[in-house]
This record gives C-alpha cells, structure tokens and sequence, in this order.
C-alpha cells in the first residue's frame, strides 16, 4: 500500500463500458433527473453569473467606505447584509469576492487537470521503470498533508494570488496524476488499443483516439470533486494572508478582516464564510452527482 | 511480519529522503536571500558574506544538501534566523501542543464518525442513512477556519460557556489536563474533529453496507445468533479498517491544524509556521514542515504495518 493522501484519490474510477456519441448526452440527461445536483448547479450558476457580472447586480461601490456606517447589521435600510469594519456593502463585497475566490479555487484544479493528465496519461502509457521512477517521485507528495503542502508553498514563495495559484496547482497535480495513471494503466491492456496497435496505429494516434476518449471523462469527474478542497484551501490561504491583499473583496480575506467583528455583528462576520461553505458544498454535491450519473450499471 | 515490516521500511525510505530534499527545495525556491530579511539593506557586502558562510549558503546546491540532510539526522534542524534559537527546541514545544489537540479532534471525530456510519450503514437508505450522509458530506465540506469562527461566536461570544482563544488560562506554558485546560481545548477539538468525522462516518458505512451483504453474515443469523452477535462480528470485521483511517486522519490534523490553530490562538505547529512565514524565518519553516511530514509518513508506515498484524485477510508480502 502506497502512502495515502488526505484528498481523497477515487480507487473505484471505473472506466464507462461505452463511451458512445449518445454517452455526455445520457448522462447529461441522467444528471438532470437527480434534483440535488440540479439544485446544485443552480447555486454554483447563480454564483459564477454574479460574480462575472458583478458590475451590473451589485448595489454599491465594493471599495468605497464609511467611517460612519460602519458594522451595520443585516437588513439595515442602506446595506441589505450589513456593513463591514470599513463600512463597505456586504453584498456588494460578496458578489464581487466570488470572482477572486472562484478564481483561485477553480484555476488551480483546471491547471492540475492539465498537467496531471499529461503526465498520468504519459506514465501509463509507456509504464515500465520510467513509470515506477514517476510514480515513486509522486508518492513523496502525498507524504505531505494537503493543507501543509499548500501552506508550506506558498509561505516560501511568499504571499499573492498567483503564488497562491502556483502552490495549489502542485498540491493537486499528485491525486490527478495518480487517477490519470491508474486509468490509462487499465485502458493500454486493453483489446481494442492491441488491435489498433496491430493495425499500425502509432502511439500518439492511439492516445489521442483510444485513451484520451476513455480516460478524460473519469478523470474530469474525479477533477470536479478537487474544486471543493481548493476553494476551501484558496480562502484558506488567503485568511491567513498568504492570497489576496486588501482592500480586494475576496471571501477568505473578508472573514480574516471581520473577525474583530465578531462581538459586534456576529451574522454579518459570518458572511463570507457561509460564501465558501455553499460553494464547496455545491460543487461536492454536483460532483457526486455527476459521478453516479457516469456510472452505467446495464 | 517481520520480514513484512522490513519490506514496507525500505519502501518508505526512498520516499522520506524525497520528503527531506522537498522540505530542503522549500528555502530554495524562495524569491530573494534568506537573509535579507534579517539584515538591514544596507548591511556592508563582508558582513553580508560572513553570515552567507555561517549559514552554508556559499556551497552549491548538492553540497548544501547533503550537509543539510547529515545534520538532520543527527537531530540539528538548523537555527532560527527571527529568534536565534534551535529550530528542533521550537517544533518540538509546538509539536506537543498540537499533538494534544490532533488527539483529542481525532478520538472526538471517530468516536462520532462511527456512529454515524454504523447507523448509516446497518439502516441503508432510510431517513437515518440520508442524515448520516448529510453530516458527512457538511463535514467534508464545511471550510473550519469559518466553522471555528462560528464556535467562538456561538459559544464565547453570544453565551460566554468557554474561552474564546488561547490554550489554557496562563498561555501555553505548562498544560495539564484538569477541567481548566480542557475548557480551552473544547472548541478547537471540537471544530478540528469534524474532518476526521465526515471521512471515518464515509468509510464505516460503506465497510459495514459491504461486510453486511457477505453470506457469512447471512449464515451467523440463519444459525439463529442474535443480533447483537452479528453486531459484534461486524465491528471485528470493520475495525482494522476504520482504525487504520483513524490513524492516518491523526496525521491529516497534524499536518493540517494551521487554519484552525490561527483561529483559535492554539500555540501549536500551525502558529510556529504561521510566525515562520511572517517572518521570514525559512530555516524554522523547513524544519516545521520537516517534522510534521516525516511524523505523517511514520504514521502511515505504522497505520500500514498494525494493519496487517490486525487483519489476517490482507497478505504480507
């Protein structure tokens, strides 16, 4: 048994038995049908649509303040969710911090996604010692608790958004790679890749057919279920200041800032936390959907 | 088992050295000199150069390692640059304290963890099941550095039942566990064993949905043993599992108490890296992350090894 990680690595990532035209569209349609994903989904679109057009929706100016109308409570007649230590709209900072937090909750895993592919599909592929050499080298990351590695990155490449981005990438690169390889290691024995094979297909031919067809789905699946750890990880970085600087509304940022608050106005401290917890909750919800909507039991 | 012991030794060393020259890499990828940050910036280039000395910057890389690596073993972890002090005398008051938390979160996490999965478990798909997959899933998904924050506010701030921050009522100096002490561990233990909760919760139920669908389970209650018999077969045939999960969730918290330690003031590992950052203090961070990852891979070599001595099922080879 490997060193295992914290985050967790799908054992059971099965390959669809037929990965068809009609496939996306049936699971599509069997995801459709399951209402928890579907609600899901709604909160994750409502988010990202607020975020990307935030300048339109929201209410108020996300950096002006007032010394005045500070630390108003929900549903005061000029902050429908308060007023931070600064005197800044909640609502308008919280439509507004979904674009960072998104950001670098989403990018890291979407960057992992990318190069863990590339080097699980590469590994599994050619298999032998170059496969052993990359998978031992991988182990010696999942030695590393997530948080820790992502905290020991970006404390040594000191604190911004994209250092931030840089650390998270290379927490989730090992588990993706790993998934990546276990995959393709199943779908070179195959039959069908032997046939191509003997018909003279070259390598890249039958990665790009053959294994890149069968293996990006599962993988895809097992990726989404990342992006709740990284939104937590990101707005975990940036709470403890190693993310986005102020006065840039970012939900992580935003609870580090309001927790001298907390005597004050407890709800409106809360806030941008609850932010993070529906995000991630959403997306780990979406993602177990999309996971049993992929499994075909015929 | 021995031979057993042995074999899962020598794989796990080529992966600590990895870990070690991970940890080693972290001050080098550093932008800028490490010791700029505590050197005046116009500190004269001679000064500058003895210090370089001192430290060992001046070697080349390999060298530095290997140099490195040689006093690790011998249990030097280096100087810290903020405090002048050892780094190995600071991780270790740190490592206790976050020890004492990690354990408390972990017993907390499993002892409920169990319960919600051999409930889900035994009442697959009823309104319990749903409950019991609800918590898990809040727990693996709740961020708990906020879930802290609502503890203090809940607990401290708007009922005033348990201390707020701190690790006991004279700081972090002598801990011991009488009622005073254990009021200040409460929150933090409590908010940490959430994790561990949702992922023990998650596995039991599935151990206890497959170990119940076996036929040796049918035949113990067709030979007529009762209930509480099967029960007790189906905890024997769980445990070794669930507590190998238990043991690398320890680890997890270990590795992972930072968010909640800043919360909650806890003086811990989490606040040693947290000043380590700040500050600038690259050999005191390596040697924090050294240490934490290096118990984590003991841990997992342990958890593995009392596994298979555990459970006659898996093989030893």
């Amino acid at each position: 048994m490997a060193v295992i990680s914290d985050i967790r690595v799908d054992a059971a990532v099965t390959l669809p038995p037929r990965a068809s035209r009609g496939y996306w569209a049936s699971v599509l349609r069997r995801l459709m049908r399951d209402p928890v994903a579907v609600a899901a989904a709604i909160v994750i679109l409502t988010i990202v649509l607020a975020a990307i057009f935030a300048p339109w929706i929201a209410p108020g100016d996300p950096y002006r303040g007032s010394m005045l109308r500070r630390l108003k409570p929900i549903g005061d007649a000029a902050f429908l969710l308060g007023s931070d230590e600064l005197g800044r709209d909640m609502l308008t900072r919280l439509i507004y911090g979904g674009r960072l937090s998104l950001f670098m909750g989403v990018l890291p895993v979407a960057f992992a996604f990318t190069i863990g592919c590339a080097l699980g599909i590469f590994a599994g592929y050619v298999g032998g010692w170059v496969n052993m050499v990359m998978m031992r080298v991988i182990d010696v990351f999942f030695a590393f608790p997530s948080v820790l590695l992502a905290i020991a990155l970006s404390g040594a490449l000191g604190a911004g958004i994209t250092n931030a981005v840089v650390a998270l990438t290379i927490v989730f690169i090992p588990p993706i790679t790993r998934v990546a390889e276990s995959v393709t290691t199943q779908i070179r024995t195959r039959d069908y890749v032997e046939a191509a094979r003997v018909s003279g297909a070259g390598p890249l031919t039958i990665i790009r057919v053959h294994v890149l067809g069968n293996v990006l789905g599962p993988i895809f699946v097992y990726a989404t279920s990342l992006i709740s750890v990284s939104m937590i990880l990101a707005s975990g970085l940036s709470f403890l200041g190693l993310g986005s600087k102020p006065p840039e509304p970012e939900w992580g940022l935003m609870l580090n800032t309001l927790r001298t608050a907390i005597y004050v106005q407890p709800a409106v401290a809360a806030l941008p936390g609850a932010m993070i917890f529906i995000t991630s909750i959403s997306f780990n919800l979406l993602s177990d959907g999309l996971r049993s909507a992929m499994e075909v039991r015929s | 088992m021995l031979l057993y012991t042995f074999k899962r030794l020598l794989y796990v060393t080529p992966v600590a050295i990895g870990v070690s020259f991970v940890c080693f890499l972290l001050v080098h990828i550093a932008p800028g000199d490490p010791l700029l940050a505590v050197l005046p910036a116009d500190a004269p280039l001679e000064l500058q150069n003895q210090l370089r000395a001192t430290y060992g910057f001046d070697k080349p890389l390999p060298v530095q390692y290997g140099l490195w690596f040689w006093k690790v073993l011998h249990g030097d972890l280096g100087t810290s640059i903020a405090t002048g002090r050892s780094v190995a005398s600071e991780v270790a008051r740190a490592v206790s304290n976050t020890l004492i938390l990690a354990t408390v979160a972990t017993l907390i996490g499993f002892t409920l963890g169990t319960f919600f999965g051999f409930v889900a478990g035994y009442f697959r798909d009823s309104w319990l099941d749903k409950l019991a997959s609800a918590v898990s899933v809040l727990g693996v998904s709740v961020p708990h550095y906020w879930l802290g924050m609502v503890m203090v506010i809940v607990f401290s701030a708007q009922l005033g039942w348990l201390p707020p921050t701190g690790a006991g009522p004279s700081g972090s100096s002598n801990w011991r566990p009488d009622a005073e002490h254990l009021s200040y561990i409460i929150l933090p233990a409590l908010t940490m064993s959430v994790i561990p909760m949702g992922v023990i919760a998650r596995t039991v139920r599935a151990l206890v949905a497959d170990i119940l669908a076996q036929e040796f389970v049918q035949a113990l209650r067709a030979k007529g043993l009762a209930e509480f018999g099967v029960f007790r077969h189906v905890v024997t045939n769980a445990a070794p599992t669930a507590l190998a999960v238990m043991g690398l969730q320890l680890g997890y918290l270990l590795g992972g108490s930072i968010l909640i330690e800043t919360v909650f003031s806890w003086p811990g590992t989490g606040f040693l890296l947290n000043a380590a950052i700040f500050q600038r203090d690259l050999p005191l961070l390596q040697g924090t992350i050294l240490v934490l990852a290096m118990f984590f891979v003991a841990l997992n070599l342990a958890v593995d090894v009392i596994q298979t001595a555990l459970d006659p099922r898996i093989e030893r080879t």
